[in-house]
């Protein structure tokens, strides 16, 4: 029961086979015993939990039920919750929590989802391995000295280790895909502009998005249907009819046409990782798809502009935490900026104090031109790229990360963990989709195989990935000791 | 050495839209501290901006009230510094491409020529709360209720050159701000603040002078005084042979000086960066004709009017045109007695005194247009005479009745217009004063003339001063002229 996807539980429920009280009940044990070991939640709150899956086995009983009612999940720490502790996994927002439900928050709740509590994460959403949480470092369930990836890693572990059967995680440079990848999961990042963005904690807010990680592409088409859509409390997302994401799935995928971006397979590429994802195409190939390779050729522009642009808007969102409303402030200020200083002195960590440097530099006076004017230029370059390819191409595919998992500790140097996202930050340049389905594995490490497509490409996206899914089984695969 | 001023302003209008700009929460003036604070304004992890329509009709109003250039495309940025009434770190405001682009503003100084000031550009932004220094030993308190309010920046070209004409522009621009509607224009209640950029410059010389910018002068008086103690500062220092440091000031009100807060290199770096949160701001054409077609008469149309079509001087259109609730009256004033001087004269003596008496504005006036131009029709046709229509307007001012009608029948003051009761009254006169009326036989004819006025005098009296003026003169002086 506890090993079914959503939609095989959304089925045992509706039949009567369990309740949404035994699922609950089933995985708040699993967390129980289990997540001491990987540290995937920062809360667990379980009592709401028991109590919702009263009332939602209680709804089903009159039949007053959408597609998920009483299916629990778990929510990125970085999600606004009503009346539950909200951190980002910083000590700044240790103390902070929410008198509001974020947006997405509240549809989950309106589809009859149920949240078993808030996982870990980058602090702020700032880091490609989850070592960067003030509630310590996330352990990759398929072996615990590896990290799960970031910084939605405490949802992609959650998930990997049956923790939960699904979760939603924010995706601003690769932080739903690069850790999905590296758990042996599927997690979408949709188009910019697809999810709500109103009560997500921002890090970048031009690149920032939610999306779902599940155990299928069929899962995160059901999560989608449920969070997608316009949010007249978000100026960003876009009026635009969202359609039901699980219909299109099994199309056949005869004349799919594959770009394969020549970039994406160069120097820095592991072998092995380029082996498992060349074998994922042939898959393709074999159900009538033409593969064809493409140029993206501003692709080593992305890891640079990126790092301009997010790191500046940051500066700026991370302004709010001051210490004078809300949050982590300093033990007796003797004055205002005594309290500034050290209430966000202590209260940040090393990486995102190093991005609000980065970008407090870059927005300054004689510094903009150079620096943001031209990373917003390149950012439109690299747009370009995807839309002259989409051109060409229906989807685009490659790895979701150069190598599979690193050890923890093993990526000291800020810019070579930069460079772990060098397949993924543009897809938020652009503010395309992109999803990462399990290809295969490297010394017993989950390789992923990212498809992109064009904006709001994101029913033809969940498609191609569930054929895939259909013809293999590699998303199926659980890590040993995780088993049953 | 002959001095020449040079001033520009930047005056800021607070919109009196009735939710904040990137909010729900009310802007009313005066509630509770933080009662009118929503997670937006109060700046919480995950909260986002939307865009108050209001608020661009009002500043575009007012963009084509000065006829400005109204770009299709504005952007919003964020303004960064920290401070403590300042919720989220930033002010989302507009710099490179503000909401209106160049204008202009008519104005008329005291004793001077009307003149044509520059506007640069008008820009929207949201206003912070306020530090309150009282109450709290050794702390201050935040209001976060005026955080977000809308103001529009109103930026003039460096174009006025004395303190009266910066009062006299500050003037203007209330007097159309309170036209359009889009101020209530209460100074007292910060809806119109101002900063006053002042330099000195020899006579005929073309350069600038190095310019201090005072800053928050919230009155006309105060801003001619600040100018006045500004410019002499910089005339001391200047023939002292010293240099006038660039520098922001601020006036204090109770000393009458301007005191430093901060040097140039001092100065904020602001890190301004288009705000990620809001889409750049497009107005359509058909957008800005029907803001055009909302427009209501202006100030400067009005005035012309006034003069040439309702045959007022000058001085009495200027006056009456100065506040949109004084044209407002006048013109329904107008509208129910026919009469334009007549009404003019009424609302700038009477009214305008007896409201200066009890310091009430015109909109609170005890006696409204309807009953003003109500009295006014009784004078015109004879039925009260001069003074009783004085009598008429206090007992309406009292509230002691409902129109100019009722009072004229309560208290008989109706005008004896009947010549034969006049002549019995005058009759009456003539015999109880006949000292007077041998003095009167006996003086010169140029001397008569003068001596009538008791004689009228005492018919007045005798008639409780219903008689009509005139007349009795026309009739006393046949009488008396007839014993001659």
């Amino acid at each position: 029961m506890l090993d079914l996807t959503l939609a095989e539980m959304a089925r045992g429920l509706t039949s009567g086979e369990f309740k949404s009280v035994d699922l609950v009940r089933g995985f708040l044990d699993r967390i129980q015993q289990r997540d001491a070991d990987i540290n995937s939640f920062i809360t667990v709150t379980g009592d709401a939990a028991l109590e919702q899956a009263e009332a939602a086995d209680a709804a089903r009983a009159k039949d007053d039920v959408g597609a998920l009612t009483g299916v629990p999940l778990a929510l990125k720490d970085i999600f606004c919750t009503e009346g539950v502790l909200t951190t980002a996994a910083s000590k700044m927002l240790s103390n902070f929590v929410s008198p509001y439900n974020a947006t997405v928050v509240e549809k989950l709740n309106s589809a009859g989802t149920i949240s078993l509590g808030k996982t870990n994460m980058d602090e702020f959403a700032m880091g490609s391995s989850n070592e960067n949480s003030f509630f310590g470092a996330v352990k990759n369930p398929w072996d615990h000295s590896l990290v799960p990836g970031g910084s939605s890693g405490g949802s992609a572990a959650a998930v990997a280790a049956g923790l939960v059967p699904a979760a939603l995680g924010t995706d601003t440079g690769g932080s739903i895909r690069q850790p999905a990848a590296f758990c042996g999961i599927t997690g979408l990042k949709p188009t910019y502009g697809r999810v709500s963005r109103y009560g997500i904690i921002a890090y970048a807010s031009s690149l920032d998005q939610a999306g779902p990680f599940g155990r299928s592409a069929e899962d995160c088409a059901l999560l989608l249907n449920a969070i997608a859509g316009h949010d007249g409390r978000d100026s960003t997302s876009v009026s635009r009819v969202v359609p039901d994401y699980t219909a299109t799935l099994a199309q056949p995928l005869d004349g799919l046409k594959i770009g394969l971006p020549v970039e994406y397979f160069g120097d820095g590429l592991d072998a092995g990782v380029e082996q498992a994802v060349r074998e994922a195409v042939k898959v393709y190939e074999s159900l009538g798809a033409q593969v064809v390779d493409v140029s993206l050729p501003h692709t080593q522009l992305a890891v640079p502009a990126y790092y301009v642009i997010a790191p500046a808007e940051a500066s700026s969102n991370l302004a709010r935490y001051d210490g004078v409303r809300f949050g982590h402030r300093c033990d007796s200020p003797v004055d205002l900026e005594d309290l500034y200083k050290r209430s966000r002195g202590e209260g940040f960590g090393e990486e995102v104090k190093r991005r609000i440097l980065m970008g407090t530099h870059t927005l300054s006076e004689g510094f903009y031109d150079a620096y943001y004017r031209k990373a917003q230029q390149v950012r439109r370059l690299i747009r370009q790229d995807f839309l002259d390819a989409f051109d060409k191409v229906d989807v685009l595919m490659g790895p979701a990360a150069p190598t599979p998992a690193f050890k923890l500790g093993e990526q000291a140097d800020p810019v070579s963990m930069y460079l772990q996202d060098i397949y993924t930050i543009a897809i938020n340049l652009a503010g395309i989709p992109g999803i990462s389905v399990p290809a295969g594995f490297v010394d017993n490490r989950p390789v992923g195989l990212q498809i992109l497509g064009p904006h709001f490409g994101e029913s033809h996206l969940l498609n191609v990935a569930h054929v895939f899914q259909q013809h293999t089984d590699w998303h199926q695969r659980r890590p040993e000791q995780y088993q049953g | 050495m002959q001095w020449e001023t040079v001033i520009g302003l930047e005056v800021h209008v607070q919109l009196a839209t009735r939710s904040k700009i990137f909010s729900g929460s009310s802007t009313a003036f005066g509630a509770e501290p933080n009662s009118q604070a929503s997670a937006v304004d109060l700046g919480l992890p995950g909260v986002l901006p939307v865009l108050n329509e209001n608020a661009v009709a009002m500043a575009l109003r007012f963009g084509l009230a000065i006829d400005a250039e109204i770009p299709d495309v504005s952007v919003f940025e964020r303004k960064n510094y920290f401070y403590p009434d300042l919720p989220k770190g930033y002010q989302t405001s507009q710099m490179a491409q503000p909401i209106v682009g160049k204008g202009v503003l008519e104005i008329l100084p005291e004793d001077g020529e009307r003149k044509q000031i520059r506007i640069h550009h008008a820009h929207l932004e949201e206003d912070a709360g306020k530090s309150l220094h009282e109450d709290f030993a050794g702390m201050s308190g935040i209001d976060l209720n005026r955080a977000g309010t809308p103001l529009l920046e109103i930026v003039s070209e460096p174009d006025l050159r004395s303190a009266k004409e910066a009062s006299a522009y500050l003037r203007a621009m209330h007097t159309l701000v309170t036209y359009l509607g889009i101020s209530d224009g209460n100074m007292a209640e910060g809806s119109m603040r101002c900063d006053v950029n002042v330099s000195i410059r020899p006579k005929g010389q073309q350069e600038f002078g190095t310019r201090a910018e005072i800053k928050n002068v919230n009155s006309f008086r105060f801003v001619e005084r600040a100018i006045a103690y500004e410019v002499e500062r910089q005339i001391d220092i200047l023939e002292d042979g010293g240099k006038v440091v660039q520098e922001t000031r601020l006036y204090d009100p109770d000393a009458d000086e301007t005191r430093s807060m901060r040097t140039k290199e001092e100065a904020n770096d602001y890190r301004y960066f288009p705000c990620p949160d809001l889409l750049p701001l497009v107005v359509d054409q058909a957008y800005v004709d029907h803001q055009r077609s909302l427009l209501p008469e202006l100030p400067a149309a009005k005035r012309e009017r006034y003069e040439s079509e309702l045959g007022l001087s000058s001085y009495d259109a200027g006056v009456l045109t100065a506040h949109h609730d004084t044209a407002d009256y006048f013109e329904q004033t107008l509208e129910v007695c026919g009469d334009a001087k007549l009404a003019a004269n009424w609302v700038q003596g009477e009214l305008s005194a007896q409201l200066n008496r009890d310091s009430l504005p015109i909109s609170e006036s005890p006696v409204s247009a309807a009953q003003l131009g109500g009295l006014l029709v009784r004078l015109k046709d004879d039925t009260i005479n001069g003074k009783a229509a004085k009598q008429v307007f206090q007992e309406l001012w009292q509230r002691r009745f409902e129109d100019a009608d009722q009072v004229i029948e309560a208290k008989g003051l109706k005008q004896v217009t009947d010549t034969g009761a006049l002549e019995a009254a005058i009759d009456e006169v003539i015999a109880a004063n006949p000292v007077q009326v041998t003095q009167y036989v006996e003086a010169t004819e140029e001397k008569r003339g003068k001596m009538v006025g008791f004689f009228v005098g005492q018919v007045m009296k005798a008639t409780r001063g219903t008689a009509n003026p005139q007349q009795v003169n026309k009739l006393l002086k046949e009488k008396l002229d007839a014993l001659l």
